[in-house]
Formats: C-alpha cells, structure tokens, sequence
C-alpha cells in the first residue's frame, strides 16, 4: 500500500463527509458525517507519519481524535439540549433564539 | 498479491460504509455502519504500522462515540415510535454534490501531479518512541488536551443539566414555600 492510494481513500473519505455535513438535516447526521471527515484526516495524518517515518503525524492523530470525542460531547449535549427546548432535531427550524 | 487483495478489502468496506452513513434514511442504521467504518479505520492503521493508534481508536470511538451517539438517538427519538427522520434536504443535495465532487476532483488531480512521494523505508515506528515523544517533547500540547477535555465535559455537562428555566434555585428557607405553590399551579 502505498501513500498515493491511502491519499486517494483520505480526499474520497473527506468529501464524503463533508457532502453528508452539507446535505442532512437531522443534527445527529451532521456530527456523524463530521466523524467521518475527521477520520479521514487522521488516515491521512498516520499514512503520512508511516511513509515519511516521522512520529509527529501519530502523535497529531492523538490529538485530532481526542479533539474529536471532545467535539462529540459537547455536540450531543447541544442536541439534548435543543431537543428539549424545541422538540426536535431538524436544523432547519432551529432557526430562532428564543422559544 | 494476497496482501494486495486484503488491502483492497479494508478500503471497499472502508468506503462502502462512510457511503451507507451518509446516504442511508434510518439514523440507526447509520451510526452502526459508522461504527463498522471506525472499526476498519483501525484496521487500516494496523495496516499502516500504526497499532497504538488502533487500539485507540477501538476503544475511544467503536467504543465511547458509538454508545454516546446511540444515546443521543434515543433521547431524542420522538414518541410514538416512529423511526427518526434522516432525510437529506432537497434543494441541497445538487449543489452540495457539485461542491464536494469538484473540491474531490481538485485534490485527486493535485496528488495525481504530485511525483515525489516520501517512501522513508520500513523501519516501524514504536509505540515506545510515540510515547516519549508525547510526554517530552509535545508535553504542553497534552497537557493543554487535558485542560480542554476537562472543559468539554463540565460544559456538556452544564448543558445537558435539567434546569428550572432560569431561575436561581432559591437562597434562603424562607423562599422554599413559594416555589412549592408555583411547582403545584404549573
């Protein structure tokens, strides 16, 4: 496997996630399509880290993981949170500040 | 050869299950598949030499992620059980397609000129050295991970709380019959 083809899985990766970020309109979707870009990245990040025989690509992927799970709790707790003001997860209407 | 083919397994489910997540209707069925798509990421990274980095990723996402984001799912599942609306919407869908292929086509066409590719031989790289590098040299970094992951929880925890819509919870003895009355007329 060589680091062109992983490159390739990566950018495939990312804009399917990016599509899925742009297109759902359930919130929940929209953070798992985040996921999706985010592991994208990390592929890439460790792909990178392998073939250059540099650690600081591992140790980057660390980071954007934790980074992430830390993105998902706070996104969740939003959720929680908007459904129980709103009754719903629909980004669409959740377009006014007030209730 | 075998290799090669095994390879090629890992990325076309890879592939197939970050398209099912996007594409799929039923918001279950999506966040299993991106459980199975987190799970051959680790794979991947077993793969690519990376094994610390898989059993991180077990652990953390196929693990902790997957249960909260099922959580989630449940919390909010409307009463009545109807499945949970995932649709797309529809006036999005074209442009966002035109969007994500042109930015795809831009950057497979970028790697596709590119021609000199690190290839840095096949030492591995330890898990030991991985870790002395975090603590040492990317010490601060990690410390300030920790900082921000500690504010992550206690602000998802702030919010998530179930609260008495703004009020301050009463000070003194003496306010406790007030709201009492106002919790029965409610």
């Amino acid at each position: 496997m060589t680091l062109v083809n992983v490159l390739y899985v990566g950018v495939l990766l990312f804009c399917l996630g990016l599509y899925g970020t742009l297109t759902r309109r359930n919130v929940i979707g929209i953070l798992l399509s985040v996921e999706i870009m985010a592991n994208s990245v990390n592929v890439i990040l460790v792909a990178f880290s392998r073939f250059t025989q540099n650690l600081l690509g591992q140790v980057f992927a660390v980071f954007v993981m934790s980074l992430t799970v830390a993105e998902v709790v706070v996104g969740l707790a939003l959720v929680i949170l908007l459904y129980r003001t709103m009754r719903h997860t629909d980004i669409d209407e959740a377009s006014r500040l007030r209730h | 050869m075998l290799e090669l083919v095994g390879i090629a397994a890992v990325v076309g489910v890879l592939v197939a299950a970050a398209v099912s997540v996007v594409f799929g209707t039923n918001l279950v069925h999506s966040v299993l598949l991106l459980a199975v798509m987190l799970f051959t990421t680790a794979v991947l990274f077993v793969i690519l030499d990376a094994p610390f980095l898989a059993g991180i990723q077990v652990m953390l996402y196929a693990g902790g992620v997957v249960t909260l984001m099922l959580f989630a799912i449940m919390l909010t599942r409307r009463s009545g059980g109807v499945a949970v609306n995932n649709e797309t919407i529809k006036g999005r869908r074209l442009p966002a397609a035109i969007l994500c292929s042109g930015l795809f086509a831009l950057l497979a066409w970028s790697i596709h000129q590119t021609t000199d590719f690190p290839n840095g031989g096949d030492n591995v790289l330890a898990t030991r050295q991985l870790g002395i590098t975090l603590f040492t040299e990317q010490a601060l970094s990690f410390e300030v991970l920790g900082v921000l992951l500690l504010a992550a929880t206690i602000g998802a925890i702030v919010l998530a709380r179930k609260r008495d819509h703004g009020e301050p919870e009463p000070a003194g003895a003496f306010q406790r019959p007030a709201r009492g009355r106002k919790e029965a007329t409610r």
